[in-house]
């Protein structure tokens, strides 16, 4: 699935990497919790309703660079300016975290685990 | 290659200074991605402990050919009981902690099994310094 689909499909706003749009999603993971995202292993999308500039630092540590936020999260000017030096994707959705996770599946997005 | 950097008290957004700036070092020196990974997620993980559970303190970074070497000396309350604070699940975070995602427990563990030497030391009262040793072959 590509980005530009999963925009769509999670009807989102895109709030850093549209030139990424094309890109390829194959994996997803989902947490809050960032002492979880730093254990993974692979470097999945990430779905997430924490919203804060420890989210963006987290990714980077972790080599993550495609996060989605849930539950009408909005990026703040902070975050997207640390996120742009690190050649994120950044996108956002009014939809539950639930939900996200359930049409994202439903259209083939695997679980990392 | 030393380098030096400061964790400041209670400064949540700052962390991961340090970190970040290892990250590109290594980076330009050509250090496998991998081990680029285990390396910054180690440190991330004591950097964000010194600030969620003590005063903040400094990082010192040693970089050689084949190894880097990293120590996080904080001033705070201490570890009494090390062995305990390394089980996976035991944390003492406090809320706002808890609110930027952290707190599960999960750090030190996390440490351990990215690096290739960790070495806690604490003194109640006092600080805790934790040592790391990656090697990058
Ligand atoms: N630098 C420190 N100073 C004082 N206590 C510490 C320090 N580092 C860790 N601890 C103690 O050890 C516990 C476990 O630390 P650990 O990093 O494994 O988990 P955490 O920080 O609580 O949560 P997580 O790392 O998953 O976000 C902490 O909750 C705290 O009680
Ligand atoms: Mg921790």
């Amino acid at each position: 699935m590509t980005l530009r689909e999963i925009v769509e499909t999670l009807n989102a706003t895109v709030y850093l990497g549209e030139e990424r749009l094309n890109e390829e999603v194959t994996t997803a993971f989902a947490s809050d919790l960032m002492s979880d995202v730093l254990t993974l292993k692979d470097t999945p999308m990430l779905i997430t309703g924490l919203c804060n500039v420890q989210t963006i630092r987290t990714c980077d540590m972790a080599t993550l660079d495609i996060v989605v936020f849930v539950r009408n999260k909005k990026p703040t000017a902070d975050m997207v300016e640390l996120a742009e030096d690190n050649d994120m994707v950044l996108i956002a959705t009014s939809y539950s975290m639930f939900k996200t996770c359930g049409l994202l599946f439903d259209a083939g997005i695997q679980p990392l685990y | 290659m030393h380098q030096e950097y400061t964790v400041i008290e209670g400064d949540f957004t700052n962390a991961g200074t340090a970190s970040s700036s290892v990250k590109k070092t290594l980076k330009q020196l050509g250090v496998a991605p991998q081990i680029v990974k285990r390396v910054v997620v180690a440190l991330y993980e004591a950097e964000v402990n010194a600030i969620a559970h003590a005063y903040g303190g400094k990082v010192l970074v040693d970089i050689e050919a084949d190894k880097i070497h990293m120590v996080v000396a904080d001033k705070g309350p201490g570890i009494p009981d090390i062995a305990q604070a390394m089980q996976e699940g035991y944390s003492t975070a406090r809320p706002e902690v808890r609110d930027m995602g952290f707190g599960a427990g999960m750090g030190l563990p996390n440490m351990k099994k990215n690096v290739d030497m960790l070495n806690v030391t604490s003194e109640v009262g006092v600080g805790t310094t934790v040592e790391m040793m990656v090697k990058f072959v």
